[in-house]
Formats: structure tokens, sequence, C-alpha cells
């Protein structure tokens, strides 16, 4: 894969300078969203759960906000870019092009990294004055922010190629991203849920980037961060190659 | 060398048979005209020449390039000027042009990019968005958006549908440089006219078939000849010239017109005429044109 062809960086620039020229709507409002589940959850919650030992609930949900911000707008953006682009037509504009398939996916995808990482990045700026939080690993952080918001991007990347409508996408979006999401440990520890759920919630790869990510900031997490690590990188493979398989096929993009 | 060689390419849409085989082998250099109805399949063709359509059969290749097996070398040489009006309401004109270049991989292209908006009175809205422009304006962008990496073969899908006739102009006075330069040209059009004073050589599509194909001079020779048409001052229509009449609708029988398969047959007419002792009042050679060929074609007529 060419990842420094100037098809590769051309395309990669588009699609962040695409979500950063209406940077009110694809940055500034989940930031806002963001704080205000901490206001809120926090006042609830703060001093009546202590997640981890000596943590306090606001500096828990801290990273899991974070995280899911970063998760949540990673797939916004390939998944709005490639919608819009299909049904305004200007996706003729990429089609036509002699980008190889890698270097689509490659660029889409880390579109979606850069506008997760600076939803993240806001968000996290943002809230860090309402907790003290440690820092135990920071190489975890950074490994599970990156991964995660591919993994998000490449899914996104994925609905866009599927969905015709918008609606479809917004099924996609709200039936699968976002109970995902939060059903993976970003306001409790799924130590907390009864049995059952437990083992639902070990069924969904977004608790492994959440549980992960919260281990670099703390040291103590749901499950060791190889084991989610390793589960993480094995859903990123699989992603992947479902992605590379459809722009190869032309699936709904070449008819 | 051949710039398009399609061969046996069919596609289908459930019933549908958009492409039924069709071979045509286009050669460098060529201005050609992809005639034909709506619905006769130019544009199914055309995307499969870009590659945004995958045959059910048979190949595309641009200068030996297949469009599927070998699509990168071959996007490198195509050129493609959609028919619908799409563009990214993200960025203006000039943003719009440097990102094309750059899926084609060239980093510093303004020098060209200038030109190309230059030549299609661009330049005044460089830096306006997309969203701005007028439906005629976007038209242009859609065609500088086809030529900024300078592609060998450009292939213009009714690309002046709509716009006002100094866009047309200007369109083909640099498309004709292009093409006097070396470029490849196809083009499909609804506008015979142009396709006529444009195209040196023509095929028609009918029901996803090609029902013709030759230079734009001998297809318009072999299908009528021209016109002579005649109004006679006084005397009447020689016996032995009414044969050539095509069309005798005057009821004071008075003008005629007479079919010319060729210009010497225009000398024997008069002198018949004067033979005959006849006066003429007003005379006119009208030549058959694209769309009296067009029309032949596609009612059914034969070749």
């Amino acid at each position: 894969m060419n990842f420094i062809s100037v098809g590769f960086q051309t395309l990669l620039y588009k699609e962040s300078l695409r979500f950063w020229k209406v940077a009110t709507q694809t940055v500034a409002a989940p930031i806002l969203t963001a704080m205000l589940y901490l206001l809120v959850f926090g006042h609830v919650l703060e001093g009546k759960v202590e997640v981890y030992p000596g943590v306090s609930y606001t500096a828990f949900l801290i990273p899991g906000l974070v995280m899911m911000s970063v998760l949540q707008n990673a797939f916004a953006n390939a998944s709005s870019s490639l919608i819009q682009s299909k049904i305004t037509g200007n996706l003729v504009f990429i089609l036509l092009t002699p980008l190889s398939h890698r270097e689509i996916i490659g660029a889409y995808v880390l579109a979606s990294v850069v506008r997760g990482v600076v939803v993240g990045a806001g968000v996290f700026l943002v809230t860090v004055w309402f907790a003290r939080l440690s820092f135990v690993a920071p190489l975890w952080i950074i490994v599970f922010v990156l991964l995660g918001a591919a993994i998000l991007g490449t899914m996104g990347l994925i609905a866009g190629i599927w969905a015709e409508k918008f609606d479809q996408l917004a099924a996609f979006q709200n039936f699968l991203i976002m109970p995902a999401t939060f059903l993976s440990g970003v306001f409790y520890s799924i130590k907390s849920l009864p049995p059952f759920w437990q083992a639902v919630s070990h069924a969904n790869p977004f608790f492994y980037m959440i549980d992960g990510f919260r281990h670099g900031f703390f040291g103590q997490s749901d499950i060791s961060p190889w084991i989610s690590l390793a589960i993480v990188s094995a859903f990123f493979v699989v992603l992947a190659t479902i992605a590379v398989n459809l722009l190869k096929r032309g699936y709904n993009l070449r008819h | 060398m051949t710039a398009i060689q399609i061969t046996r390419v069919e596609k289908s849409y459930k019933a549908l048979k958009a492409l039924g085989g069709v071979s045509l082998s286009i050669e460098e250099g060529e201005f050609f005209g992809l005639l034909g109805p709506n619905g006769a399949g130019k544009t199914t063709l055309i995307s499969t020449i870009a590659g945004l359509i995958r045959p059910d059969a048979g190949s595309v290749a641009i200068h030996g390039h297949d469009v599927v097996t070998d699509f990168r070398a071959a996007r490198k040489m195509l050129g493609v000027v959609p028919q619908e009006l799409v563009f990214d309401p993200f960025f203006t004109v000039r943003e719009t042009l440097r990102l094309q270049s750059g899926y084609f991989g060239l980093k510093n292209n303004d020098k060209w990019i200038d030109e190309v908006m230059d030549n299609l009175d661009l330049t005044g809205k460089a830096d306006v968005n997309m969203r701005a422009l007028s439906g005629g304006m976007k038209r242009r962008v859609l065609v500088a958006q086809a030529l900024v990496h300078k592609p060998p073969v450009i292939v213009l899908d009714e690309p002046t549908a709509g716009v006002d006739v100094e866009l047309r102009q200007g369109l083909w006075k640099f498309i004709s440089r292009l093409n006097r330069e070396g470029h490849t040209v196809v083009l499909t059009t609804h506008y015979l006219e142009e396709a006529q004073a444009m195209c040196q050589r023509v095929a028609m599509l009918r029901a996803g078939k090609v029902v013709a194909l030759d230079t734009m001079s001998a297809l318009i020779r072999r299908i009528s000849g021209s016109q002579l048409i005649v109004h006679l001052a006084s005397g009447a229509l020689p016996e032995g010239l009414r044969h050539l009449v095509v069309q005798d609708d005057d009821p004071n029988d008075k003008k005629f017109c007479l079919r010319v398969n060729e210009y010497a047959e225009v000398e024997q007419i008069l002198a018949a005429l004067r033979g005959a002792g006849v006066v003429i009042d007003e005379m006119q050679l009208q030549q058959a044109d694209l769309e009296d060929i067009f029309m032949q074609i596609m009612d059914g007529g034969a070749l």
C-alpha cells in the first residue's frame, strides 16, 4: 500500500478539510454533548458510585466520554461523507480516479481517526478540569484511541458503502453504533451488571476499546489490556478485510 | 494506436438489455461521436468505459489497459465529463480542481489549472464556492475536472446540455484545440449539428446496439444524398425528371424537390429543364444532414 502517494494524501486532506469546514457541527457540537453528559451524570452520581478504589466517579467517567466521542465521530466522518457523496452524485469524482482500493480505505479511515482524535482531545480539554486524572500508562491511551477510531472509521466506511439512503445510515448509527457505545461501560463498570449482561457486554467489541483506554489512565480495568488489544486488533482486521472486499467488488458503488 | 477498444460489451438491468454486445474501436486522435435517442445505451457505454459500470460480458481497454483488471493505468488515460450536474458543495472551484489533480497524483498543477480555467472562462470564479455557481458554470467546472490531468482520451457525455451559446462555442474551441494536439475525444450529444460539425466518425446506438458506424461524410453520402429544390416560373417538369421527385406538394405544380446523388447530376437536371423550355424562378441545393440520417436510422431504416 502506497500510503504516501499524492492521491492518498489528497483524499486524506479532502476528507479532513470537509469536516473542518463545518467544525461547529462536527467538532464543537459533540464536545458540548459530552460536557453535558459529564455535568449531569457527574452531578447525580459523584460520591454515590466508586467503580475503582480511589477513583472518583467523575474521573472514571471522563475517559469513557472521551472514548465514546472519539468512536462516534470517527464513525460519523466516513459514513456521512460517503452517503452524502453517493446521494449528491459527487462520489463519481473519486470513482473516476486511479486511486487504489487501499488508498481510498486508508484515506477515509485516517481522516476519521483525525476527526475522532480532534473531538476526543476537545472533550478531554473541557472535562479534565472536573476531576483529578492520572495517566498510569499513556501508551495504552494512544494505542486504544487510534485503534478504536480506526475501527469506527472502517465501520463508517462500510456503512456508507452499504447504505443507499440517509435513513439506512441513521438506522445503522442508532440501532448499532449508539447502543454498542452506550452499553460498553462508558458510564459504569460492567462488573456492576448482572452475570447475563456481563456476558453480553463481553461480546461487544466497543467494551474492550473503552476498557483498554481507561486502563491507560488508572492502571485498572475490567480485563487485561493485552486481551483487549488482541480482540480489538482482530476486530479491526476483520472489518478492514470486509472493507477491501466491498471496494474490490464495487459493491453499491460500481454497478 | 487504438485509444478505446470496446469488445462485445453486454450489460443488463434485470429484464432490460442496456448493451447488447457492443464492439467499437476508436483510434488515437479521433473526434468520435456516440449518438442515439434517450435509453439507447450511450451513458451505459460511457460509464462502462469509465469503470463506473461493470459489464456482464466483454471488455473495454483504454490505450491497451483493461478498465477492470488494469484500472489504475486505464483511468490515468481517461478524463470523463459526466452527464449529471454534480459537485462537492464544500469546496471552491480552485480547491475542487486542485483536489481532482491530486487524486491523479499531480501535486503542483496550478499552471495547467489556471490555463484550463482561463479557457473555460472560470478564472473570475476561481475562489467562489461551487454552491454559488450557476448551472452553466458548474458544467464548466465538470469539464475542467475531467481535464486537470491532461488525459489522452476525453469523454464528454452531453457536455452542452442546458448551457448557453457562449459556453458551447468556448468549450468546442478548447476541445478542438486539445483534439488537434492529439487528444482523442468521444462525444455524446443530442445536438446533432454539434456532432456533425465536430466529429470525424460517428456510431449510432439503438436499443443497446450499434446500428450505424462510419465517417461523418460517408454516412451523409450513403443515406439520402442532396436535394435540389426548383421553383418553375413557366413550363412543366419534363417526364424524364419525374422519377427524381421526392416531394411534390405544391398545388400549383410549380415547386419540386428532386433527389441529387452527385453534384454532376445538377447540370444534367438543368440541361433537361432548359431543353424542355422551362424557366426557373428560384433554385436551392439542400444537403442531407445528420438529422435526416439519424431520423432514418432510428425509424428502423436500413443502411
